[in-house]
Formats: structure tokens, C-alpha cells, sequence
């Protein structure tokens, strides 16, 4: 019976182990769908491979979610877009250093018919109070993304305290950027993006940017190390690693060479302390 | 449907990641149905041959397990290995081998009690001769798992159904890392997300051809089986 046993969990070990040799050098970072689903990663990884053997596993979820995730130490570094989550973060003693690495912006997205009547305004705040006036059906990711912090900032700017004042109009759908864009689509509501994933977003439709250029839409991107004295199985040298490539020269010029169609999605600024 | 070309341009070309994720994916399903196989297969037998106070609730619950819900599976096993959790220490969660404790914990009840249904069916066919033999229990469990193992390989594909098919779970616990823990779920999932419909379904067309494929092999192996016992 017992050699039995040992049999079984021999089997069990077996069919677990070819997936078992963990590589040494590798990184979990948890960061957001915007970077994923625009294809960034997909760029500047394998040129901070080939420099340094590091493998970076990216896990792509919302800024709060990937916050949590690194809370919970199961991520060496977050790489997110939402200032003042992130500086919570750090007051909590979770992250060592925030770094500034990059920025775009958010354009608010639109059907072509534009029923509210906001295309090629600059005004995002005066567009918002128009959506809901006319209760323009609008998509909200609703899902504590860095998106959807601005969004709601920006409600807040227009003075619409928007979780009493929603209406049938207002579609929550709790998922990620692509997510939210193919329900926009579908429907042919207004949404939020960040703007390297509407660029490389390949269902667009009918959909075109109403508004852009507020300088309240700007997107800043930051980098931590998760705090190995909360975590010590946090990989201290190799994240830090990564971090230092990303605000060097090199990291930086990798960031503004990643392209879609000759448009540059992230504009780094590592060299600017206070963004 | 240009997405749809290039995912058939991918399957021709032999593209890397793309035999890579669908090798884990493979992998990963398999190594699930094969552990849920080990947990199930002789819980199962028992629970057909045993009598004892509150079988019925047993049987109960061992059916109503069968439509667990992936992402609640997910979700626990999330917090069981997560650095914070119980097991943190074991460093598993986005790792392979978190996706097949996941999977295997959603096809063990599945493989367990369509393994009793069909036990019990055989027990009472073959009871008399059984024991007339004077079988012990266990011999007698071993003639019966025999006797069933066709049915039993459909039972397997039942389980292998359930894991390849799944996408919440393995989400949750695999993070979906590409060249990682990337399966062909997560990245008809992900390509969906990215508003690439058309390769989102040509993914999904090269899953339901492997799954078909499979049924296939197992369907020829079920048939020779049947004629040679036959």
C-alpha cells in the first residue's frame, strides 16, 4: 500500500514537474492592461532580455488590482498609472521608490455619429457635464484602473458626484481597457482611454476621438519596487534592475521607439522628478 | 477576416509561441485530468461500493461539485498561494503548476462521480458473480474499474473537457504571462481585449480542432479496445 502511495505521488510529481525548473533570473512585475494591450511590453522586454537575462513575467491588470497584487507580495515591482494610488502605496510602507518612467494621455473616444455633440472640443470637463446631460451612453471601466481613477477625478472636476447622479446611460462593466473599448463600439457609447491602447486597438468601428489635448487628461506612468522588508521573497537586485533600465537612457529610448503605424504611444520623462 | 488568415498562417508556419501555448495548454489540462483521475478514479469506486449513514448527502454534494464555479476555484486557490496566503511560502501562485492544482480541483469531482454512476451501474449488473467468486473488496473494485475502463476514458474526456475549456481560473491564478503561464483561453481572452476579434477566433478555432482531435484519438483508442475485447 505504502509502495502505492509512493507511486501516486510520484505520478503527481511528474506531471507537475516539467513546468517546475522556475527560472532563476525572472521577475514578476504587476502592471496594467494599458501597457499589455498596447503592445509595450511586447517591444521593450526582449531588449532588456538580451541586455541583461532577466526575465520579466508581466501580470496585466488594472492599476488597483496590480497595487493589491504587489500588497499581497506577489509581484516584485508595480508599473502603473495612477499618482496618487501609487503614493498611498508608498505611504503604506509597500513600495520602496516611486519613479516617474513615461506618460501619454487619455482622449475621450466617441461614435463618429457623436449624439452629444462634443466631438473636436477641448474642453473634457465641459464634454462630461454634455454626456450626462443628454445621457450620451457612455462606458465606465469601473474596475479601479488608473483609467478609471481619472475618470472619476475628472467627474469630480465637472462637479458631478457621478455614483449618485448615474443613470441607465452610465455602463460600469468592471473589465480592462479593450474590454471597455469593444463595448463602446458595440454600442456606440463615449469611453476613456488611454491613448496607446486606442492606437493599437484593432476593433475601433464606428468609434473616433471626440476629445483631446485637455491638459487634464495627461497620463503619467510610475515604477516601485515592491518592499522586500514587507515581502522578503520580493527579488531585490533583479527588480531594481529592471527599474534602473527603465529610467536609463536606454530604457528610455526603447520607450519612445516603440511605434504603431509611425504614431509613438509613450513619451518617457524619467528625467522630470516631479511628474 | 484577416486575424482569422494569420491565425491559420501561425498554425502552418510552426510559429514558437504559438506551439508553445498550446503545448501549456495541453500540459497543463492533462496533468489535471491525470491527478483528478488518481483522487477520483478510487473515491469514486468506493463511494459506489460503500454503504454507511449519509451516502445520499455525499453523492449529493460530489454531484453539485461538478459545476463548482471556476472563478470561486480560482479565487481560493488564488488566496491559498499567494505570498500573503497559507501556502505563500511555496512561491507557486503565477506559476504552470498553480493553473493544474486549480484545474485539477474542478475536474476531480467531475471524474469522481461520473466514475461512481458508472460503477455503481456495473456493481449491480455483475454483484451476484462478484461475489460469488468470493472477491475481496479490492479485487473487486479492480474487475470493476477494468470492466468499466471504456466508459471510464469518456469519463477523462468529460474532465479533459472541462480543463482545456477553462479560462477563469487559470486567469486568476496564472496571471496569464506570456511564454509563462499564457494558455489558449487567456489568449483568445487577451487578443479579445485587444479588439483583434478575428485572430481571437482563429485561436479559438485552433483550440476546438485540438479538442476534436483528441476526442478523435481517444474514440480510435475506444474502438480498438472494443474489438479486441469484443
Amino acid at each position: 500500500m505504502l509502495r502505492r502511495r509512493l507511486f501516486i505521488a510520484g505520478l503527481v510529481f511528474a506531471t507537475l514537474a516539467p513546468c517546475a525548473y522556475a527560472q532563476d533570473k525572472s521577475i514578476v512585475v504587476a502592471s496594467t492592461t494599458s501597457t499589455q494591450d498596447s503592445g509595450l511590453f511586447g517591444h521593450i522586454l526582449p531588449l532588456f532580455k538580451a541586455k541583461t537575462g532577466i526575465e520579466v513575467k508581466v501580470v496585466a491588470q488594472g492599476t488597483g488590482q496590480a497595487l493589491d497584487t504587489a500588497r499581497r507580495g506577489d509581484a516584485d515591482v508595480v508599473f502603473v498609472h495612477a499618482k496618487a494610488q501609487e503614493e498611498k502605496f508608498l505611504a503604506e510602507g509597500f513600495g520602496v521608490k516611486r519613479f516617474p518612467v513615461m506618460y501619454n494621455d487619455f482622449v475621450l473616444i466617441g461614435p463618429k455619429a457623436d449624439p452629444a455633440g462634443v466631438k473636436g472640443t477641448k474642453d473634457i470637463v465641459a464634454a462630461l457635464k454634455t454626456i450626462k446631460a443628454k445621457a450620451a451612453p457612455f462606458v465606465s471601466r469601473g474596475d479601479r484602473s488608473g483609467t478609471h481613477s481619472a475618470e472619476l477625478r475628472l467627474w469630480k472636476v465637472a462637479e458631478i458626484d457621478i455614483a449618485k447622479d448615474k443613470g441607465p446611460w452610465y455602463r460600469e462593466i468592471g473589465q480592462g481597457m479593450g474590454a471597455a473599448l469593444n463595448t463602446a463600439a458595440s454600442m456606440e457609447g463615449y469611453v476613456i482611454s488611454d491613448r496607446g491602447t486606442w492606437i493599437s486597438f484593432k476593433n475601433k468601428g464606428d468609434l473616433v476621438i471626440a476629445v483631446e489635448g485637455d491638459k487634464r487628461l495627461f497620463n503619467q506612468y510610475g515604477v516601485m519596487l515592491v518592499n522586500p522588508e514587507k515581502h522578503p521573497s520580493v527579488k531585490k537586485e533583479l527588480g531594481q534592475a529592471f527599474i534602473d533600465w527603465l529610467i536609463s537612457p536606454e530604457g528610455q529610448k526603447a520607450i519612445a521607439d516603440y511605434k504603431i503605424d509611425g504614431q509613438q504611444l509613450f513619451y518617457p520623462n524619467a528625467n522630470d522628478p516631479s511628474a | 477576416m484577416s486575424g482569422f488568415h494569420t491565425a491559420m498562417e501561425l498554425v502552418l508556419q510552426g510559429d514558437a509561441s504559438l506551439y508553445a501555448i498550446v503545448r501549456l495548454s495541453l500540459l497543463v489540462s492533462l496533468s489535471a485530468v491525470v491527478i483528478a483521475a488518481l483522487v477520483g478514479f478510487p473515491f469514486g469506486a468506493w463511494l459506489a461500493l460503500t454503504r454507511f449513514p449519509g451516502r445520499d448527502a455525499v453523492i449529493i454534494v460530489l454531484n453539485a461539485c461538478m459545476g463548482l464555479p471556476p472563478v470561486v476555484i480560482g479565487l481560493a486557490v488564488f488566496l491559498l498561494l499567494s505570498r500573503s496566503g497559507p501556502l505563500g511560502s511555496w512561491g507557486l501562485l503565477f506559476t504552470p503548476q498553480a493553473m493544474v492544482i486549480a484545474e485539477a480541483i474542478l475536474v476531480a469531482p467531475i471524474v469522481a462521480a461520473l466514475a461512481r454512476q458508472t460503477i455503481e451501474d456495473l456493481w449491480l449488473e455483475y454483484r451476484a458473480e462478484l461475489e460469488a467468486m468470493g472477491a475481496t473488496p479490492l479485487r473487486r473494485v479492480g474487475a470493476l474499474l477494468w470492466d468499466a475502463r471504456l466508459s471510464l476514458l469518456t469519463v477523462l474526456l468529460a474532465g479533459f473537457g472541462r480543463a482545456a475549456a477553462e479560462v477563469g481560473a487559470v486567469m486568476i491564478v496564472g496571471g496569464n504571462i506570456d511564454g509563462f503561464t499564457r494558455t489558449m483561453t487567456t489568449a483568445i481572452a487577451l487578443e479579445t481585449s485587444k479588439g483583434d476579434l478575428p485572430l481571437a477566433m482563429g485561436l479559438g478555432a485552433v483550440l476546438i480542432a485540438i479538442v476534436v482531435a483528441i476526442n478523435g484519438v481517444v474514440w480510435g483508442m475506444r474502438s480498438y479496445g472494443e474489438r479486441k475485447a469484443g
